[in-house]
């Protein structure tokens, strides 16, 4: 048999159903794996007596004929959620000792289908970063770093910001974990750890209760080793929920009933913008092979144009740090977290927030500030959503002609801990073909596809049509089926 | 656009937050490249075209102004670094 933590989630629940194993043997399986990872710091706060007890009363309501549809399924949960009684740090100091009343609406929805917490997984700060390096707790160290854990000659990037989750289910640490993404968060660390992630449209998943970096571009999506198993997960996170005011009420679908194989006549877009300066030839070469991988099974590539996909970066790193600032204004000090004291409430309120928010946060939010400040308001931030639009237009024309568009995930393999350190706009490089999609609000799924020359993971990128992602999810299972990645982390838990 | 440090310290004023004076030199640096990088979209044609408010394709919707919940001023205050009565304590504002 196999490992329990080596499962599928698809594959658990049959397991499950048949009465192979219990749910809590499941999780103590995984409550195993979460401490024989420790050396990767993967996990903020583990969970192992909520894990246990949650996966009882999994076992009992299966005995009584009433499992939901991810019961008994062990998962971890980024940090950005607010988990009612369980520390939420955002990986920030400044949310030291932050223990939340409530739940957010998206982990609710999966303790409600029947999932098990492991515990709360590392990020960037307030998942502001492509690298998870930037945490309070310490960076994440990838289980595709090459060598004995610990001894790690280089130390390879999770991707960021939801590099926790990503480094959790490559290391099968977790059959599946929660992550957000603004710009790339879900999409950029899945390919770099061979998982997939897929971020849904904006308004599919319910921002209440997660801790808010950019209002207007974060989503909530699942990360999982098998796109079968994002499609089971994604129908528990999505939903309708009044209390998020861009939440849209539609119905959820059943994801995995989309998954049939047949992709015939359906129309690849393929962006020639994307074939950008200082793209990798393995990439480039991943990307004509996705091309074809579609073609054998029946698709039809178009050549499609992204004009202002160039600019993307520019407005994206406008709009995320003004949101960011108006965002973390609430970290004062007075309500939760830290608080350092001063001599007056304004000089206590910068004591706290100087010492509470790490350098790359503080970065974004004076980008923030500046281009929100008086006189630099319409040239920056009103510029940066006048061009927001002009990407928006650029995709609803691309799906007059195409029905779903396919791109690499990140111009390159993941980088080593300590490189590409220096300069921030390098860094953000990393996020070049995901943040269109986030400005423009469309569905994106990131699926393994190879290997780079130094073994390590590359992931093909699909993007959808507004609420598409049942297309989206069918094509990825396609390429994810021809792609067949056989190649696995040098640690697995 | 190059930011000098006399503007460093009044946006982190702005902003709240205490920056060193030794950190106000690299800062400035930093903050310029990225000002620098986000300068392209000037080359972007927008004449005409609306600011995007709304990436969603719908109205916000509107709630019932009412009392729905409430009463939960322990829970509320759990998390304040110093409370009192009902209340958070901060330092004194009015003399």
């Amino acid at each position: 048999m196999t490992a329990l933590t080596n499962l599928t989630m698809a594959s658990a629940l049959d397991g499950l159903a048949k009465k192979e194993f219990t749910a809590v043997e499941l999780a103590e399986a995984h409550v195993r794996a979460v401490e024989s990872a420790r050396p990767f710091n993967i996990f903020i706060t583990e969970t192992p007596d909520a894990a246990l007890s949650m996966a009882k009363a999994s076992d009992e309501r299966r005995a009584k004929g009433e499992a939901g549809p991810m019961d008994g399924l062990p998962i971890a949960v980024k940090d950005l959620f607010c988990t009612k009684g369980i520390a939420t740090t955002a990986g920030s100091k400044i949310l030291d000792g932050f223990m939340p009343e409530y739940e957010s609406t998206v982990t609710s929805q999966l303790w409600r289908d029947g999932a098990v917490l492991l515990g709360k997984v590392n990020l960037d700060e307030f998942a502001m970063g492509s690298a998870t390096i930037t945490a309070h707790q310490g960076e994440t160290v990838s289980p595709w770093s090459p060598g004995q854990p610990g001894q790690w000659d280089r130390k390879i990037v999770a991707g960021g910001s939801s590099g926790g989750s990503a480094a959790a289910v490559a290391a099968r640490v977790a059959l599946g974990a929660t992550g957000t993404d603004t710009g790339g968060s879900i999409r950029q660390p899945a390919g770099y750890t061979g998982t997939v992630g897929i971020k849904p449209t904006y308004g599919r998943c319910s921002r209440w209760g997660i801790v808010a970096y950019a209002s207007s571009l974060d989503q909530a999506g699942p990360m999982t080793r098998t796109v079968e198993d994002a499609a089971i997960m994604l129908r528990s996170m999505c939903g309708f929920d009044p209390k998020d005011s861009t939440s849209v009420d539609l119905p959820v679908p059943d994801f995995r009933a989309a998954l049939t194989g047949d992709i015939r006549g359906l129309r690849i877009g393929i962006p020639k913008e994307y074939r950008v300066e200082g793209l990798s030839a393995e990439i480039d070469a991943l990307w004509t092979q996705g091309i074809e991988w579609l073609k054998d099974a029946g698709a039809v590539p178009v050549e499609i144009s992204l004009p202002h996909t160039k600019y993307a970066l520019a407005a994206y790193y406008i709009i995320a740090p003004a949101e960011a600032s108006s965002n973390l204004a609430r970290y004062d000090g007075v309500r939760y977290g830290l608080r350092v004291e001063g001599g007056s409430l304004a000089e206590m309120y910068e004591n706290t927030r100087g010492a509470g928010f790490g350098k790359e946060v503080q970065r974004r939010i004076l980008v923030g500030t500046y281009v929100l400040s008086a006189g630099y308001y319409d040239a920056y931030y009103n510029k940066a959503r006048q061009v927001r639009t002009r990407i928006k237009w650029d995709f609803d024309e691309a799906f007059k002609s195409c029905d779903v568009i396919l791109t690499p995930t990140a111009p390159s393999t993941p980088f080593a801990i300590g490189e590409k350190m220096d300069d921030p706009v390098q860094m953000y490089l990393n996020d070049v073909f995901t943040v269109p999609i986030n400005l423009a609000g469309l569905p994106g799924l990131s699926v393994p596809a190879g290997q780079g020359a130094d073994g390590l993971p590359l992931g093909l990128q699909l993007i959808g049509r507004p609420f598409d992602e049942e297309t989206l999810l069918r094509v990825g299972q396609v390429v994810e089926k021809a792609a067949n990645v056989t190649a696995l982390p040098p640690f697995m838990a | 656009m190059s930011l000098d440090k006399a503007t460093v310290a009044k946006i982190a004023h702005l902003a709240r937050i205490k920056v060193p004076d030794g950190e106000l030199e690299s800062l400035a640096g930093e903050l310029s490249q990225i000002l620098t990088f986000v300068e392209q979209l000037n080359e972007v044609d927008t004449t005409d075209v609306p600011p995007m408010t709304s990436v969603a394709a719908q109205k916000l919707r509107r709630r019932v102004d009412a009392v729905t919940d409430g009463g939960y001023t322990p829970q509320v205050l759990s998390n304040g670094p110093e409370t009192a009565e009902g209340f958070y304590v901060v330092p004194k504002v009015v003399e």
